[in-house]
């Protein structure tokens, strides 16, 4: 399968995506000229596969972005064949911050979930390494949390 | 410096033998680490059994910093990140905010980041090759390559008035037009400086001693390269022809004319070769964007003072010198980003040290760390 | 600076000690303060200046101040960058490592006060005299390397006006109040004045 004339990278990807597998395709979405695969969090590891199977093969990063109830966790895959790269997202649930770790697809996640494990607390299942990167091992919290406190913080004086 | 041991106990090696085991730590302050580094070395004798890199010395919180200043407070704070080379992660910042708001940036003010951003390739691989030849012993080079940064830093200065820090590339354009004659002193420093590289090149990658102490040491692999994340001269020097500024083009490099060089080895001294090429090439893009620059406006008109993008996310990224530097925003429609993630190459090329060092010798692990050229501003943010 | 420190103080006691003591003084300062070999502590971005300083447009060695990592063979530390929880620690052992006399330089306001980085951030150390005595400080950021070069001179200025029989700064006693006061704000004289060094005990001669 080609991209056909006329078709921009992203939506040769979406068709490509969903004939070859009709289950992420409704989870597909375009957004700010980039493309979006929102899915649930049990499947994640099962989509990463499928979407290194059909040419995302660089992995490009993680990050959590804090949403109150739950974390939502966003990771960028870039792919050489099809000349764009994607977001693949899922929701965790604060009071289960648990997912499943990325290194065996791509050991470049290796420090990228350290640092998410370090900077908000959600641990990685089956990651060789979980420790802290960044910060001292006996810091206490996370500080990337919008509800985390220090003392030590001089809040800026809001002048705008 | 402080190299302590750890440990001594016996460890049984892969063929079964009893061997000595030593745990030597390395900085975090130590003058071949090129910042704030800590690699823990295990040993065997002078063989580096497993190296690992112990970072965070220099985090500085700056993604928890950017929750609370407003789209355009939040540039400064880029330049500390990759300090080398300040004006990619202006840059990458940039982008990702005009894509979130729907900037649209006029296009001289696009020639002109292109301009500075080549300009400051040239400039940060000196530091990264100048400090390679520091590590193996030939601190000429350094000099030889700092010959070339001041060149260009003197233009920096002249364009924003900072060395270092230059905050020059803002949403929406640049902060200010190239001063009077700007343009035919960059001419001429761009003229100048390939000859000056040619001979750095000829004195250093030219020299059988660096050849020897280079050649086969750290190699990557190129199918490691790619599953590992490396990106910039790190994954070009192992025959990856990555670069985002031909794969995905941005800005008006498509009308420009470049060379990405590409090595074969992917050692330690590919990785130094490919900069050195690549900052003539880099004087290259530099000499026809200056050519083809056309007067016109700088930043983008109607502009509010107060950025208040639409609700979403957005990522972009550039290529940097270490590699591709992305910044991921995410707004909630306030004047303030809600969360901002900087992907930092440095930060991924690091990773790679334990794999390539082991194997080698405790100087070779200098050198390896070296040749993967980490900013420690980027690596820890 | 063992004989040095016995010799002042056996110095002062004797008649007529003290005119030899002051051409002591006068030698003492000189020698010390024409090579100040530095001991780079280039943290962050303010290294790269650090760097440009010693090259060859600027060229710290002309000064007498040459860049040397290693804390035994140093004078004067140059602070150049950010200094960040997990780093202090490491800052103030090298320090502790250096022999006497010794001399600081904050360079860049993040080594003075925290600089940009002194609001809304969890891991920075707001300047680098909260663990350790200071004696010139450099703002900008990053300072220029020429005022890294005046910052320098302006330490040999500080050497000059120094007596032997003053007492080192680093025997300040960092566990006091003052510091941290001065810096919250407070405007109360006390607390600054509880700062000034005291001249050490007896057998000061805090020898290597
Ligand atoms: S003072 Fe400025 S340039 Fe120096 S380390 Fe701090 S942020 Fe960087």
């Amino acid at each position: 399968m080609t991209a056909r004339s006329g078709e921009s990278s992203l939506e040769y990807l979406q068709r490509k995506l969903c004939s070859v597998y009709p289950d992420l395709c409704p989870l597909f979405s375009i957004e700010f000229a980039d493309g979006v695969l929102m899915v649930p969090r049990s499947v994640l590891h099962k989509a990463a596969e499928d979407l290194k199977e059909i040419g995302f093969e660089r992995f490009g990063f993680v990050t959590a972005v804090d949403h109150g109830d739950d974390f939502e966790l966003v990771y960028r895959l870039q792919s050489g064949t099809f000349g764009v790269g994607l977001f693949l997202k899922t929701e965790v649930p604060r009071c289960e911050a648990v997912m499943e770790s990325l290194t065996d697809l791509w050991p470049a996640a290796g420090w990228q979930e350290r640092e998410v494990y370090d900077m908000f607390g959600i641990e990685f299942r089956d990651h060789p390494d979980l420790r802290r990167i960044l910060l001292p091992e006996d810091w206490v919290g996370y500080p990337l949390r919008k509800d985390y406190k220090d003392d030590s913080v001089i809040p800026r004086p809001d002048y705008i | 410096m402080p190299v302590e041991v750890e440990s001594k106990r016996p460890v049984i090696d892969e063929l079964g033998r009893e061997v000595d085991e030593l745990v030597v730590n390395i900085g975090p302050s130590h003058p071949s680490t090129h910042g704030v580094c800590r690699i823990i070395a295990h040993l065997d004798g002078e063989i580096v059994v497993k190296a690992e890199p112990v970072i965070g010395y220099l985090h500085r919180g700056i993604e928890k910093m950017a929750e609370n200043r407003t789209y355009l407070q939040v540039v400064p704070l880029t330049d500390r990140l990759d300090y080398v080379g300040s004006m990619y992660a202006n840059w990458a910042y940039c982008r990702a905010v005009e894509r979130l708001a729907d900037i649209r940036v006029p296009e001289r003010a696009e020639y002109i980041r292109v301009i500075v951003c080549e300009l400051q390739r040239i400039a940060s691989h000196m530091m990264g090759v100048g400090a390679s030849g520091a590590d193996t012993g030939a601190a000429t080079v350094f000099i030889y390559a700092f010959e070339v940064r001041e060149r260009i830093v003197e233009l920096f200065e002249e364009l924003c008035g900072a060395r270092l820090t230059y905050n020059y590339v803002r949403p929406g354009g640049v902060s200010a037009d190239l001063p009077d004659g700007w343009i035919e002193r960059c001419r001429e420093v761009v003229r100048w400086a390939p000859d000056r590289l040619l001979e750095l090149d000829r004195l250093f990658f030219g020299n059988y001693i660096a050849a020897e102490r280079m050649k086969g040491i750290g190699v990557l692999s190129q199918s490691d390269a790619i599953a590992w994340g490396a990106s910039g001269p790190t994954a070009r020097a192992s025959g990856v022809t990555f670069d985002i500024r031909k794969n995905d083009p941005y800005s008006v490099y498509p009308r420009i004319d470049f060379r990405v060089p590409v090595g074969e080895n992917g050692d330690c001294f590919d990785r130094g070769r490919v900069k050195v090429l690549e900052a003539i090439e880099s004087c290259r893009i530099v000499d026809q964007a200056l050519e083809q620059i056309q007067p016109g406006p700088v930043a983008a008109e109607g502009l509010p003072r107060l950025l208040r993008p639409r609700a979403g996310d957005a990522y972009d990224h550039i290529e940097s010198a270490r590699g591709s530097l992305g910044v991921y925003l995410v707004s909630d429609g306030s004047p303030r980003p809600f969360r901002m993630h900087v992907r930092s190459p440095a930060f991924c090329n690091l990773q790679l040290l334990g794999l390539l060092a082991r194997g080698h010798t405790v100087s070779d692990l200098v050198v390896i760390l070296g040749s993967l050229d980490p900013v420690f501003g980027e690596v820890d943010r | 600076m063992a004989l040095v420190d016995s010799l002042t103080s056996a110095l002062e006691r004797i008649p007529g000690g003290g005119i030899i003591l002051t051409s002591m003084d006068a030698l003492a300062d000189w020698s010390r303060g024409q090579s100040l070999w530095a001991m780079p502590m280039g943290t962050a971005c303010c290294a790269m200046e650090l760097i440009a300083a010693s090259f060859s447009k600027f060229d710290f060695d002309r000064l007498g101040t040459f860049p040397r990592p290693d804390p035994r063979h140093t004078d004067v530390m140059i602070i150049a960058g950010t200094i960040t929880k997990k780093m202090q620690p490491a800052v103030r052992r090298l320090y502790d490592q250096m022999a006497e006399p010794k001399y600081v330089i904050a360079m860049g306001n993040c080594a003075v006060s925290g600089g940009i980085f002194y609001y809304d951030t969890y891991s920075v150390v707001r300047g680098a005299d909260a663990f350790m005595p200071v004696d010139v400080y450099i703002s900008g950021c990053p300072p220029r390397p020429e005022a890294l070069q005046d910052g320098v001179l302006q330490l040999r200025e500080l050497i000059r006006t120094r007596s032997l029989t003053d007492a080192p700064t680093y025997e300040r006693d960092l566990t006091q109040p003052g510091l941290d006061a001065a810096r919250a704000g407070s405007t109360d004289a006390e607390t600054l004045i509880g700062d000034v060094p005291e001249r050490p005990a007896s057998g000061a001669g805090e020898s290597l």
